[in-house]
């Protein structure tokens, strides 16, 4: 038996990765991934044309539809584009960072339990918010300070966390169930931190500190809209280049190392991406749990991947939270907060990850 | 690359004075080493004398604490690592692919070095691809996830994507671990293949030394993180090596097929003459007829 034989034409194709070629551009053409991906950014779409028609003043869908593409009277596009345009857009984007914050480090650390709320990134990002609140206090607390502090704070804290918790589980590399294990240890100081200062604060920075603890989507305007937008263009589309060693990466550190992967450059590259993502996300609206954990892990099972898809998690992300802010504000008898509805949601989702044993959760 | 190299060449792969360790322990202490351009080379030597630690050096996945390796007379650590992943191959011990990835997926990343963000899937990159999977026999198994594979076609499908990275150096380490010995043979025979047929240069790491003695041109033979032999296997194989380096009586005999050295190792149970083991077949003769 001979590797060459020359009667023997080798393939020159591979049926089951297509090419789509065009000039300098090339990837494989999977179709049923494109579709699956196409109807969730219109499912998201549809989402957010209900969550905005809902409210005292309801506009229907298609109405809804219009205005955003210029149609619609004076009061309606107020209603519409002042009102409530901002606050879908916010659990929009929020979804959409959390979803690709999610994906990128499960993927990474090979653990569907590594998403930034478990690893306590969020949780970081909450107690430097719930410190600013309540050692600034109520009534210096105005003006900039309150449009900005919060979400910079937010920022800092996240980030910051994720640099401890990165550099503690380094040993000359990093493992992906050291991180899990420290972020959670982590988590749970984080969590006691916030607890002590809600408890040893003034009431009324309290009641603020709860409301913004629960993930709210309250009083979003633009002000609070384009830095968020900006951020999560930016990182998102910083995320998605980067994305492309992940194939790699997938297949460990050594194999991706050969491959020609620089491992610690790419792996933090999108590391730093993520917890931006995640740490924007909180920022802007509080922690809201578990969007980054069941995000990717749904994604992944309905394109049917060995990995988390980036773009997808973040699709499926914005549908959640999207999805969960129009539960939290019409199904329910009192207006929740969205982070509520999404940790009444996510539970049960991780206990099923958890007991389900005919495939294991997969990365 | 499908032209036949028979002829050998200057090592384009070497290491110089090359020490490598795990934070205060030292593996690998000050080794000088060529790799013949064109062959099989096979690195043995009994548990924990470094063999792998001085392979994952030569695939640069180990930084030396001094000396270097070079490729292509250049240090391998200021080369990029894109540029060297495309000369240079290596597939890790016992590697485990995510769940669900096909056969074809898992090849397919063997292009990584040749790609980029916008071109993720060239014409090149498919036909590399398709040829790799025909070569090693996977092509039917292209769209079967790689974790419901035998054990033999997963290695073939890791194989496969190493030959789909194009390099013209491949190192393997112990590509035959968790097999059984047909399927191990299944995947000499193909790595054999890839140098006799496509002149890629192997290098890797055995455990079973009948098994590197057939399949290998050039053994070496490392000791307590020194080479201490290095040649053909007919050169470096003596009972006189086995016992010193192995701790193992073995005779040495002729390969009823093939012309190279066979080892049959002796130990203390079931030898002629050892307490309790069977006696020889003369003796048992005689006593049968008494």
């Amino acid at each position: 038996m001979s590797l060459i034989d020359d009667k023997v034409e080798l393939p020159t194709t591979v049926p089951s990765r297509p090419g789509f070629r065009v000039g300098p551009v090339s990837l494989v053409r999977r179709t049923t991934m494109v579709a699956i991906t196409a109807g969730l950014l219109l499912a998201a779409f549809l989402l957010l044309c209900i969550n905005i028609g809902r409210g005292d003043f309801a506009i229907s869908v298609p109405t809804v539809a219009e205005i955003l593409f210029g149609g619609g009277t004076k009061v309606e596009r107020f209603i519409v584009m002042d009102l409530r345009l901002p606050r879908a857009l916010t659990a929009l984007l929020t979804g959409l960072a959390l979803g690709i914050s999610g994906a990128i480090t499960q993927s990474i650390l090979r653990n569907p339990l590594a998403s930034p709320d478990l690893l306590g990134i969020t949780a970081g990002a909450s107690a430097a918010a719930v410190a600013l609140i309540v050692l600034a206090g109520g009534g210096s607390f105005v003006g900039l300070l309150a449009v900005l502090g919060i979400p910079i704070a937010a920022l800092i804290g996240g980030i910051a966390t994720a640099v401890i918790i990165y550099a503690l589980a380094w040993r000359g590399g990093v493992q992906g169930y050291r991180v899990v294990l420290i972020g959670i240890g982590f988590n749970a100081m984080l969590i006691a931190a916030i607890q002590w200062m809600l408890i040893s604060a003034d009431i009324n920075d309290v009641a603020r500190a709860q409301v913004w603890l629960n993930g709210s989507l309250n009083g979003s305007d633009w002000a609070q809209v384009w830095p968020v937008a900006i951020g999560v263009a930016v990182v998102g589309t910083i995320a998605l280049i980067s994305s492309f060693t992940l194939g790699a990466l997938r297949l460990g550190d050594d194999n991706a190392r050969s491959l020609g992967v620089r491992l610690q450059a790419g792996q933090a590259t999108l590391l730093l991406a993520a917890v931006a993502l995640a740490s924007i996300a909180t920022a802007a609206v509080g922690p809201i749990g578990f969007v980054a954990l069941c995000a990717p892990q749904l994604a992944l099972r309905l394109l049917r991947t060995p990995g988390p898809p980036i773009l997808a998690s973040g699709l499926v992300g914005a549908v959640l939270v999207v999805g969960s802010d129009v539960i939290a504000r019409t199904i329910l008898p009192v207006e929740l907060p969205v982070g509520i509805v999404t940790s009444a949601l996510g539970g049960p989702f991780l206990l099923y990850l958890l007991v389900r044993n005919n495939r294991k959760v997969s990365v | 690359m499908s032209e036949l190299t028979t002829e050998h060449t200057a090592p384009r792969l070497a290491a110089e004075a090359l020490t490598v360790g795990y934070g205060d322990r030292i593996i690998v202490d000050g080794l000088d080493l060529e790799i013949p351009t064109g062959v099989v080379t096979t690195v043995i030597g009994p548990n924990g004398c470094g063999k792998s630690t001085l392979l994952r050096s030569l695939g640069r996945l180990l930084k030396p604490k001094s000396g270097q390796v070079l490729l292509d007379g250049k240090a391998i650590s200021t080369l990029k690592t894109k540029d060297v992943a495309r000369t240079l191959g290596m597939l890790p011990q016992a590697p485990v692919a995510p769940e669900g990835l096909t056969v074809a997926d898992l090849v397919a990343r063997g292009r990584h070095p040749h790609q980029s963000w916008i071109r993720q899937w060239s014409a090149d990159d498919e036909g590399e691809v398709a040829r790799a999977l025909a070569l090693t026999g996977v092509s039917e198994l292209a769209d079967r996830p790689v974790d419901q594979l035998s054990g033999g076609q997963r290695q073939r499908a890791w194989i496969s994507m190493a030959l789909a990275q194009g390099t013209d150096i491949l190192l393997l380490d112990e590509p035959t671990t968790y097999l059984d010995l047909a399927h191990s043979v299944e995947v000499l025979d193909l790595v054999d293949r890839m140098h006799e047929e496509l002149g890629r240069t192997v290098v890797m790491v055995l455990h079973d030394l009948n098994l590197a003695i057939r399949y290998s041109d050039r053994l070496i033979v490392m000791s307590e993180g020194a080479v201490v032999a290095s040649g053909t296997p007919s050169e470096v194989i003596s009972e006189e090596l086995l016992l010193k380096v192995f701790g193992l009586e073995a005779r040495v005999i002729e390969d009823p097929v093939s012309d190279r050295p066979l080892i049959v190792p002796i130990g203390t149970r079931h030898v002629y003459g050892s307490i309790g083991g069977p006696v020889a077949a003369a003796d048992a003769v005689g006593v049968g007829s008494a």
